[in-house]
């Protein structure tokens, strides 16, 4: 962790106050206010994002008000918005997303932190790092191409013969879909989670591990019931973060889940979500109120990532205070 | 040994080779990405591929040296509008700012951060292209470089505070200003881990599509100057890989696997840097 | 710091290069029903007097918003701008839009369905019920009893709609409102509607790629699409009662009825029209340009592409599948070019 800022006085080397001319002349002065501005323009532009997006979406939210988001009609001809099956299907897709990915990801964190040496375990998680930075339309490059027909063909056909009681996994096989969605946003999140649950792993005192290997545990339960409980509130934090990168994802969801604002029990069917809709409609978008209503999906994904963000940091605050605190009796 | 003590060392050699497995699974696809790019793209890579401007739609040939033009001239706009304001807003952060002030910019630069590319593209398209009723290269740089504010922002201050007290006092106990130690001592002290820095920053916004779709729009040929609209390799890929065209197809893998193949690079080279330690001048 | 400087300098040295290139540029934006043809055009014509005419196959309505706002100088629909739209145009600049027909085109109903290689007969009557969610498989009797000796699937159907706003849907949703009452209740017509079933797909481009990669689906595209993508196409049964297959000809007689009527703003629809081999999903598609232009030298190129496309451009039509233009609608466009000021 970086040392704490200390502020040394722009004075010279003669403590006390120099003339505000010396100090102008200098260069402090004015290199104080420059780098101000550039920080406060920093704040002037998010202050200005939220702005925007509240003011452009005025229209429908006068217009609809909070019926808004129960109201499964888009139909931009009758000029009747409905958020419903946007929010449905973002939610959907993040779910199955993280229910693939947290098992792994957690997994494979364990494993990275308890288990692997460091000679493996750092380049694992330097290829790990590489993962994450693979772009959006790559992945739907490869949903396209490769996922959605080993969907079609294979796995959903299987799904379907084996688990086809169940309203989940009912439906024709298009290969696009909820599912899809899902299972490429996994393959996109699980390096947050690895990363992040690493770190927090191995942030976890020494002596916590050690008290219970010597009390009798194996390996597994030492990691499993001891370790892992103690870095709980971090991981959770490397979930809301997967799950807010998951909830913002554009190109590669738009690539393979249908584009069809519908909302079904079955994860087989074509779907739709906030950031799909806004990418195919945006440009098109005739009328103020149609294009208010898409800017007004636009806040609704903005407040949801900022508030899983917040949450995210908050965890991960309350996990670095209670890893570095001292280890209560 | 009891029984029940076998199975619980069963259970933990069982539970604890699925965690290997799952690292495995993990890295391994980001080899599977790479090998699947390589197989479908690697023979599609040829001279006209970066020379060449695009053809009518569905006669064969041409090529994508439009697009990767055009990516270029975003990224250099991107990181001249980005770079600066992340950068010297680090310096104030690390060596000038107050606790309150530092907690708000950091909350804004983080909640900048956050919000999703699609939605950077709405507000890029509210400031930069209505307002001046065209699609442009500089919309499109806009949009990045508000992305690469806040990890420039970030690193910058991190490192700088990385830097040790003693460089500092030791600069101003030989009679240096403020700005002189920052520009002279501090900043060449944390310089690699800037620089890494804005090597991320610009290798996460190369690949980003979602914000130039409505603020570069596109364009079948050069884009001159810098006010309209130009093709990109991110937009391209994503138009050629919905068509029903198998040259474009084709020729969409191609892309993919130069993009990757820059953006990994770029990514390693900065983790190579970083992880060869902060420079700190010997005295 | 020296280094910082040199930095500095060199790029913008590369800034001013960049800026330098001031070539002419005109951006148009719209419709992906005539792509082909207009790529071609655009290619061709660069070629002819180095003139850059950059064209984005966004979709019909995001062709008539972007030329709305002023953000593109020209747009292209295949469904004509309804009388709102033409006023806020005029609201928000000032001056009014003018139509321009350049091509004929065909709407076919497309599919994949494996083992059926031939060209199916669908009836209003089967393709509104396949839309409407109605016909649910292919060996449906609604679609079986026009296509004896073909041995259709039991399997179900796939449709694929646009996801963007579309001239092409309007043209299909035209024609379908036009022969089937109940589509028009429910759904009626429009660049995008709210469809009762089936995938979206992005483009022309999007849709053929969708039913190419799809077993059973079925979807609506321009016939060069189908065409150049070797996915086959069915007949459609006109208002006469043939099964006529979409081609240069039978596109050309959908048009012949309308062309002495034709208003002078060149709006008009031709779906379902009279004749006996008429193809009854046939349209113009047109390019929307200002009124009034602001830049005399985009103006000038503009209106001498539109000349040239309707007169010498229409010897690269048919190559593409889009049948040329009646001489009489281009007798009157050339008068109408005069409009453009």
């Amino acid at each position: 962790m970086a040392t704490s800022s200390i502020n040394v006085p722009n004075a010279g080397p003669v403590a006390g106050s120099r003339s505000f001319l010396s100090r102008l002349r200098d260069g402090d002065e004015i290199a104080r206010v420059v780098t101000f501005l550039f920080a406060a323009s920093v704040v002037l532009i998010s202050l200005l994002l939220v702005v925007e997006l509240w003011m452009q979406s005025t229209l429908p939210r006068h217009k609809f008000g909070f019926s808004f988001f129960l109201t499964r009609v888009w139909d931009p001809i009758a000029e009747q918005f409905g958020a419903l099956p946007f929010i449905y299907g973002t939610l959907v897709t993040a779910a199955v997303a993280l229910l693939i990915a947290v098992p792994l990801g957690i997994g494979a964190a364990i494993f990275l932190a308890e288990l692997a040496p460091q000679k493996l375990s750092d380049p694992l998680q330097f290829f790990i790092d590489l993962l994450a930075a693979v772009p959006s339309v790559i992945y739907g490059l490869l949903g396209v191409f490769f996922v959605i027909p080993i969907m079609r063909q294979w796995v959903q056909p299987a799904l379907k013969s084996t688990l086809g009681f169940l309203p989940l996994f009912q439906g024709p096989a298009y290969g696009i879909g909820f599912l899809t969605a899902g299972v490429v946003l996994a393959i996109m999140v699980i390096p947050y989670i690895i990363s992040v649950s690493r770190e927090v792993l191995l942030s976890v005192p020494r002596d916590q591990r050690e008290a219970a290997l010597a009390l009798g545990s194996t390996r597994w339960e030492s990691t499993w019931k001891v370790v892992v409980p103690f870095a709980r509130t971090g991981i959770m934090g490397s979930i809301f973060l997967a799950l807010a990168r998951a909830l913002g994802e554009t190109m590669a969801v738009t690539m393979v889940i249908g584009n069809t604002p519908t909302i079904s029990a079955s994860l087989f069917s074509p779907g739709y979500s906030i950031a799909a809709v806004i990418a195919n409609e945006f440009t098109e978008a005739t009328g103020d109120l149609y294009l208010g209503a898409l800017i007004e999906l636009g806040l609704v994904l903005f407040l949801l990532t900022f508030i899983l963000n917040g949450l995210a940091r908050l965890m991960m605050l309350l996990t670095t205070q209670r890893g570095s605190g001292t280890a209560q009796a | 040994m009891t029984a029940r003590l076998r199975w619980r060392k069963l259970v933990s050699g069982f539970m604890l080779t699925m965690t290997g497995v799952c690292a495995l699974v993990a890295v391994s696809v980001l080899f599977f990405i790479l090998g699947y790019l390589v197989y479908n793209g690697g023979t599609s890579i040829n001279w006209d591929f970066f020379t060449k401007l695009p053809t009518p739609v569905g006669e064969a040939g041409g090529g994508m040296a439009n697009a990767i033009v055009g990516s270029a001239k975003l990224l250099l706009l991107a990181s001249l509008f980005g770079v600066p304001i992340g950068f010297f807003g680090g310096i104030y952060l690390a060596e000038f700012s107050g606790q309150k002030v530092a907690f708000v910019v950091r909350y804004a630069a983080d909640l900048l951060n956050g919000v999703p590319s699609i939605v950077i593209g709405i507000f890029a398209y509210a400031l930069a292209v209505l307002p001046f009723k065209h699609f442009s290269t500089l919309a499109g740089a806009f949009a990045l470089g508000l992305m690469m504010i806040p990890i420039t922002l970030r690193n910058t201050e991190e490192f700088l505070l990385g830097v040790p007290r003693n460089l500092r006092e030791g600069s101003m106990a030989l009679g240096a200003g403020k700005w002189t130690t920052i520009v002279r001592v501090v900043v060449p002290a944390a310089y690699r881990g800037i620089m890494t820095a804005i090597l991320l920053a610009l290798a996460r916004v190369a690949g980003e599509t979602a914000p130039l779709l409505f603020t570069a729009f596109g364009n079948r040929f050069w884009s001159p100057g810098l006010n309209q609209p130009t093709a990109s390799l991110p937009v391209v890929i994503y138009n050629y890989a919905i068509s029903p065209y198998d040259d474009w197809h084709r020729q969409a893998w191609a892309a993919g696997l130069v993009l990757l193949g820059l953006i990994l690079m770029v990514n390693i080279i900065a983790r190579v840097i970083l992880s060869r330690g902060v420079a700190v001048p010997r005295s | 710091m020296r280094r910082i400087t040199g930095m500095l300098l060199f790029v913008l040295a590369l800034g001013g290069l960049a800026l330098a290139q001031n070539a002419l540029l005109i951006n148009g934006a719209g419709a992906t029903f005539p792509y082909p043809i207009y790529s071609k055009w655009f290619d061709e014509y660069h070629k002819a007097n180095g003139s850059q005419i950059n064209y984005q196959s966004v979709g019909s309505g995001a062709g008539i918003k972007q030329v709305t706002e002023g953000t593109v100088d020209f747009g292209a629909s295949d469904g004509p701008m309804n009388d709102d739209q033409i006023k806020a145009y005029k609201a928000k600049n000032g001056s009014g839009i003018l139509h321009f027909p350049t091509v004929l085109g065909a709407v076919v109903p497309t599919y994949n369905i494996p083992g059926v290689n031939v060209a199916l007969n669908f009836t209003p009557e089967a393709l509104s019920g396949i839309f409407l969610g109605r016909i649910s498989k292919w060996n449906d009797p609604a679609i079986a009893g026009a296509n004896k000796g073909v041995n259709l699937p039991a399997n179900d159907i796939v449709v694929i709609h646009r996801s963007d706003g579309s001239g092409t849907t309007y043209i299909w949703t035209d024609y379908l409102s036009k022969v089937n009452p109940d589509w028009k209740d429910k759904v009626s017509k429009g660049t995008s509607v709210n469809w009762p079933v089936g995938l979206g797909g992005k483009g022309n481009e999007g849709v053929t790629g969708l039913i190419k990669q799809t077993p059973n689906s079925i979807g609506y595209v321009e016939l060069i699409y189908a065409a150049q993508n070797k996915v086959p196409y069915g007949s459609v049964k006109n208002a006469a009662g043939t099964f006529v297959k979409a081609d240069l000809a039978s596109v050309t007689e959908a048009a012949a009825g309308s062309v002495k009527t034709i208003p002078d703003d060149f709006r008009v629809s031709i779906t379902n029209a009279p004749g006996k081999n008429a193809y009854p999903i046939s349209s113009f598609t047109w390019l929307l340009i200002p009124e009034k232009f602001k830049d005399a030298a985009k103006r000038d190129v503009l209106k001498g592409f539109v000349k040239w496309a309707i007169t010498d451009g229409q010897g690269l039509t048919e190559n593409l599948s889009y049948a040329k233009l009646p001489k009489e609608v281009v007798d009157k466009e050339l008068k109408a070019i005069s409009k453009i000021q």
